[in-house]
């Protein structure tokens, strides 16, 4: 007797990670709860700048103030408004004094402090509303450099788009707060599943821990992925085209990208905590115990971040829970999208999450080699923390 | 071939302050069935989990031609784990391919092997279905097929014969003698003794982590010494007790059975039989591989007994 040819081959390590993580990919993305998910949340993004829409009044008349001096100027004003189909009402006031007590009061939506070769100059109580904006700029002299068109000068400070800003913030923050609860369970899950069948020792008996472990974190995190990208394409898209959104579209998409690079770092590291919390117990009853203080800190971001941010951008407890690596992957993003948060401070954070990330690393690997294959009762963290 | 060994080496593990392994040695020669026999927690599913590398002996060395196994090798390995275990929510088909994958078969050799596995084993009728919807005799034989999907050079089987039914076991039978005929080293524990008898070339008795009887099925039958069984109807209980060079092992269906020792006087024994009143039956035997086993591992049963998780 000859033995058989044995052609197979051994596996390299970035082959054993791919086939794990096509499988998870392929099981995740057939499931009937992940279809649901991804039907639910892109049916709210999608609906949620319509709902926006309808709930916004139509475009009420605005107020503009100007000095005497300026009367025929106001009068081209209220024309050219009639012309773009905006309703444009032009109070003529004695001075300038007048006209600024005016924009406080919120009498007047913008009062023209100076028009000509300089641009157009305009004091504004908070921000110049756009349509106005486009209103002084086909108006004003044409020969002013581009970026001096309409200056706007605001009595309170205030960011012209916060509306939008906080709508765009809010859309990341809730996006990553659903994403990484829903991936960080299906990770946790995933582990659980194959510990409770059994299949991790047959896995095992081919592949190594580590690389056991990657592949379902890759492929899970390919889900998150899709599950926050076509929800945020659906949103901003339906935004823009229906001119909602006038924040531009490179500062949108810049939005979008860090909550995605947020996504990222903010996955990878609760796919490591949920993956140790799962590798403890041998049974999906015993999951819940387990996840709790995982998703605690989870839940507290979204809460302090939703109930603070939106009317006080410059939270000092937000600024400070956006530096913690459990919270800032909601946070950060969040203050980013506000425009609060200055590159360096994003970029910091990002840093101390991933080495936060990189320390995770170490030890969810360690309670995961040595849990994984434990059945019965939950492994104690401390026995779980041993060095193999 | 005769380097193609599969060779345990004096293996070590602890488990806190139980001794799981203790210096547990024995080979499995390529072409060979090794039967691996002991009470729970003698140690043999701990031998295996270190053979394919899921546990981490303490001490001790596994070795295949001669070199450590590496997790190169293990791959190779066909392995059925004591705790059967697949995704029960994948199909039998997938879940196949899949493992043969892991072990290193590209796409197409992994769907011809899949295809040949579920037709020879009897569920390629069930390839479309999720495990979990298989009976637990089909479950079984779809695990027996993950074992032999990626045409392993070795088969690591713990307790494969355990939940079969009859016709299973048959076909678990001929696959074993199959690939143990191909020149592959097959290694089995099982508690069913009379199937580990005439499947097994070679069979190892464990007791408390190490090996105490390890030979050929005729050697350990011979080694356990001759055997009476007498079939006296109207003798009272205990007729044989203080005869010289004699113990009782037992009653078989109303037959005494006798170990003798060496030497000792068989017509004795018929003469005392006799004086209790008519001998139906007085044969000598060989002890059965049971009796033996029995004998071995109870020899000292105090120190085993563990568990073996």
């Amino acid at each position: 007797m000859s033995t058989t040819n044995h052609q197979s081959t051994h596996l390299s390590n970035v082959e054993a990670v791919k086939l794990v993580a096509s499988r998870e990919l392929s099981v995740r993305l057939r499931s009937k709860a992940f279809l649901i998910i991804l039907g639910l949340t892109a049916v709210i993004f999608a609906a949620l700048p319509i709902v926006l829409k309808l709930a916004s009044p139509g475009t009420p008349t605005q107020h503009v103030a100007v000095v005497q001096a300026d009367a025929a100027y106001g009068q081209t004003l209220e024309d050219v408004a009639g012309k773009l189909h905006q309703k444009v009402s032009i109070t003529v006031v004695p001075d300038a004094a007048a006209g600024t007590a005016a924009v406080r009061d919120g009498k007047a939506d913008a009062f023209v402090t100076a028009h000509g070769a300089d641009g157009t100059q305009v004091t504004v109580k908070k921000s110049l509303p756009d349509s106005l904006n486009t209103l002084f700029a086909v108006v004003g002299d044409a020969t002013a450099a581009p970026s001096q068109h309409v200056q706007a000068t605001p009595l309170e400070k205030s960011d012209p788009q916060q509306g939008q800003k906080i709508a765009i913030a809010i859309a990341a923050g809730l996006l990553m707060y659903m994403i990484l609860m829903t991936v960080g369970q299906m990770v946790a899950q995933g582990v659980v599943e194959e510990k409770s069948s059994r299949v991790v020792e047959l896995l095992l008996a081919t592949i190594k821990p580590w690389q056991l472990l990657a592949g379902k974190v890759i492929g899970v995190g390919v889900v998150g992925v899709i599950q926050l990208i076509v929800p945020a394409v659906i949103g901003l898209g339906i935004s823009m085209a229906d001119g909602q959104l006038s924040v531009s579209l490179s500062a949108s998409v810049g939005s979008f990208a860090w909550t995605l690079v947020w996504f990222l770092a903010g996955f990878w590291l609760y796919a490591m905590i949920f993956a140790s919390a799962g590798a403890m117990v041998s049974r999906q009853e015993d999951l819940g115990g387990v996840m709790a203080p995982i998703i605690m800190p989870l839940v507290a971001g979204w809460v302090v971040a939703i109930s603070v941010l939106p009317s006080d951008p410059h939270s000092s407890l937000a600024e400070v829970l956006s530096f913690v690596p459990l919270t800032a992957p909601e946070i950060m993003p969040m203050r980013w999208a506000l425009g609060v948060a200055p590159l360096w401070q994003v970029l910091a954070s990002l840093a101390v999450t991933l080495a936060f990330g990189v320390v995770m690393l170490r030890f969810a690997g360690r309670i995961y080699r040595n849990s994984v294959l434990r059945s019965g009762a939950r492994v104690p963290l401390r026995e779980a923390l041993k060095a193999a | 071939m005769s380097d193609r060994r599969l060779e345990v080496d004096a293996l070590s593990k602890r488990y806190g302050d139980t001794v799981a392994l203790d210096g547990m040695t024995f080979d499995v020669r390529a072409g060979e069935i090794f039967g691996f026999v002991g009470s729970n927690g003698a140690g043999k599913t701990t031998t295996m989990r270190i053979i394919l590398g899921v546990l981490a002996a303490d001490g001790g060395e596994v070795r295949w031609t001669g070199v450590p196994v590496s997790q190169e090798t293990r791959s190779r390995i066909g392995y059925m784990p004591e705790e059967r275990g697949l995704y029960p929510r994948m199909k039998v088909g997938e879940q196949l391919t899949y493992l043969a994958r892991l072990h290193g078969l590209g796409a197409e050799r992994a769907a011809a092997a899949v295809r040949e596995w579920t037709e020879r084993l009897g569920v390629q009728a069930r390839i479309g279905d999720e495990v979990q919807k298989l009976s637990l005799g089909n479950q079984q034989r779809v695990q027996l097929a993950a074992a032999l999907v990626h045409d392993p050079e070795i088969l690591v089987l713990d307790e494969p014969f355990s939940g079969l039914d009859p016709v299973a076991v048959d076909v678990m039978s001929q696959v074993l003698r199959e690939k143990a005929a191909e020149g592959i080293p097959v290694i089995f524990s099982s508690h069913q003794l009379d199937l580990v008898e005439r499947l097994c070339d070679r069979v190892g008795i464990v007791r408390a982590g190490t090996m105490v009887a390890c030979d050929t099925v005729d050697e350990l039958r011979a080694s356990g010494g001759e055997e009476l069984l007498v079939h006296a109807p109207d003798a009272g209980e205990g007729w044989a007790v203080g005869l010289p060079g004699v113990t009782v092992r037992g009653v078989e269906n109303g037959r005494t059975v006798l170990a003798l020792d060496e030497g000792a006087d068989d017509q004795a024994v018929l003469a005392a039989a006799l004086a209790t009143g008519p001998v139906r039956e007085f044969a000598r035997r060989r002890s059965t591989l049971t009796e033996l086993f029995r004998h071995v591992v109870s020899a000292d049963a105090t120190t085993s007994g563990e568990n073996e998780k």
